[in-house]
């Protein structure tokens, strides 16, 4: 059995967020290598780690894995967090489908201008609360269960958290109207690995910063402007 | 009417759910009907492969909605990276194994994914494949496959390229 899965990514949040959360949710230990230099990546990239020449890159059971949504399919499947069968796995995967759109329009901020970050905030605002939010709200109210799917902790709970916890960053009382979803998070955060993850001096990344923009651009060469959504 | 979990299309009602989200529907898909490899580790290949040629395919789609004066320059990063970032790493697939399909030496979505894909690529530059000839043999190989052939022909459910007259009309829809 090879070690702990390796995490090659900037250091900050970016796509390969979710995946941290999703290997801490499982209570699952990783090591990570940081891209700080162009030398770096060039590197990754010559030694063919990089499929498509992209990170995220996760070493995880002798495979380099990239693909985001392949790494955290795998991660889920392994660790008994993808539902019991078929059906319970499609709803997962509708699920985080709807928390990864969204978390989709966070992403590109750090990268936009200051003039498109204040449209893209109300554009975050206005989808969580007219469409995602009231999905899962509705799920829970319906079903009167503590996690999204099949009355047991999954993925798609993990990535709910992930979603709502980045949108109050961006305004603090958006769970205003949702009281399903206040509970939610009160109750999923209160979970021991997750609590643990949310606790000072764990591998979860703080809100991307400039000196995180100006690694990733410098990086990946990538100084041409981000359009907002 | 509430069929539509985050207010978008694709809806597919299969099984008695009305599922969304086009990954979602492709993996219960794939899953039920055994094209998505044998066990854990065949699925994580399938679903990097998929994943990267999606990334190719959104690039495609794209196309028909650029505006006239940045088609030119679209079709060139379509080119590049086609050729220098997704096809090189299928044909090297190929290559590597010498089987007639991408993972497991059985038939998989990925290898669904990826004919589709060339077949749009082709339409967006006729010569795309000239310098990968496994992929050329690969396509059409898979297209000879019966169930893909049928949809190959005409009077199937394969949709054409949508056309730029077209395209104010979807936009309308959707905004």
């Amino acid at each position: 059995m090879a070690g702990k899965p390796k995490l090659y990514y900037f250091d900050g949040r970016g796509k390969m967020e979710s995946v941290r959360w999703l290997l801490a949710a499982a209570g699952v230990e990783f090591e990570e290598e940081f891209l700080e230099t162009r030398e770096q990546y060039e590197k990754l990239l010559q030694g063919g780690s990089l499929l498509f020449q992209q990170v995220p890159l996760v070493e995880i059971d002798g495979m380099k894995m990239v693909q985001t949504r392949a790494i955290l399919s795998y991660i889920a499947a392994k660790y008994n967090l993808y539902g019991k069968d078929l059906k319970e796995r499609a709803l997962i995967d509708m699920y985080v489908g709807g928390t990864d759109d969204l978390m989709g329009f966070i992403l590109m901020f750090p990268f936009l201008s200051a003039e498109d970050k204040e449209k893209q905030r109300a554009l975050i605002i206005q989808k969580a609360t007219s469409r995602y939010f009231p999905a899962y709200e509705k799920v829970l109210k319906d079903h009167g269960q503590d996690f999204l799917v099949g009355n047991n902790f999954s993925w798609a709970d993990v990535h709910l958290l992930e979603a709502i916890l980045m949108v109050e960053e961006k305004k603090a009382d958006v769970l205003a109207g949702f009281p399903q979803l206040q509970a939610f998070k009160a109750r999923i955060s209160s979970i021991p690995t997750i609590k643990k993850f949310l606790e000072p001096g764990s591998q979860r990344k703080p809100v991307p910063d400039d000196k995180y923009v100006e690694t990733v651009r410098s990086v990946l060469r990538m100084y041409y402007n981000i359009k907002a959504s | 009417d509430g069929s539509l979990l985050f207010q978008q299309v694709p809806m597919v009602e299969i099984d008695g759910m009305k599922m969304v989200q086009t990954r979602a529907i492709l993996n219960y898909i794939a899953s039920k009907y055994n094209l998505y490899g044998k066990d854990l580790k065949e699925r994580a290949l399938i679903d990097m492969y998929v994943e990267g040629i999606v990334d190719l395919n959104e690039l495609l789609m794209h196309h028909t909605f650029q505006p006239a004066d940045k088609k030119e320059q679209h079709l060139a990063t379509i080119v590049d990276k086609s050729t220098n970032r997704y096809f090189p790493v299928f044909e090297k697939v190929l290559k590597d194994q010498g089987q007639d399909f991408l993972v497991g030496n059985r038939l998989s979505r990925a290898d669904v994914q990826l004919l589709e894909t060339l077949l749009m690529a082709e339409e967006c530059k006729p010569d795309i494949l000239a310098k990968f000839p496994l992929l050329q043999s690969f396509k059409a190989r898979t297209s000879n496959i019966p169930t893909i052939k049928k949809f190959l022909q005409p009077g199937s459910q394969r949709k054409p390229p949508l056309q730029e007259k077209d395209v104010p009309r979807v936009m309308k829809i959707f905004h």
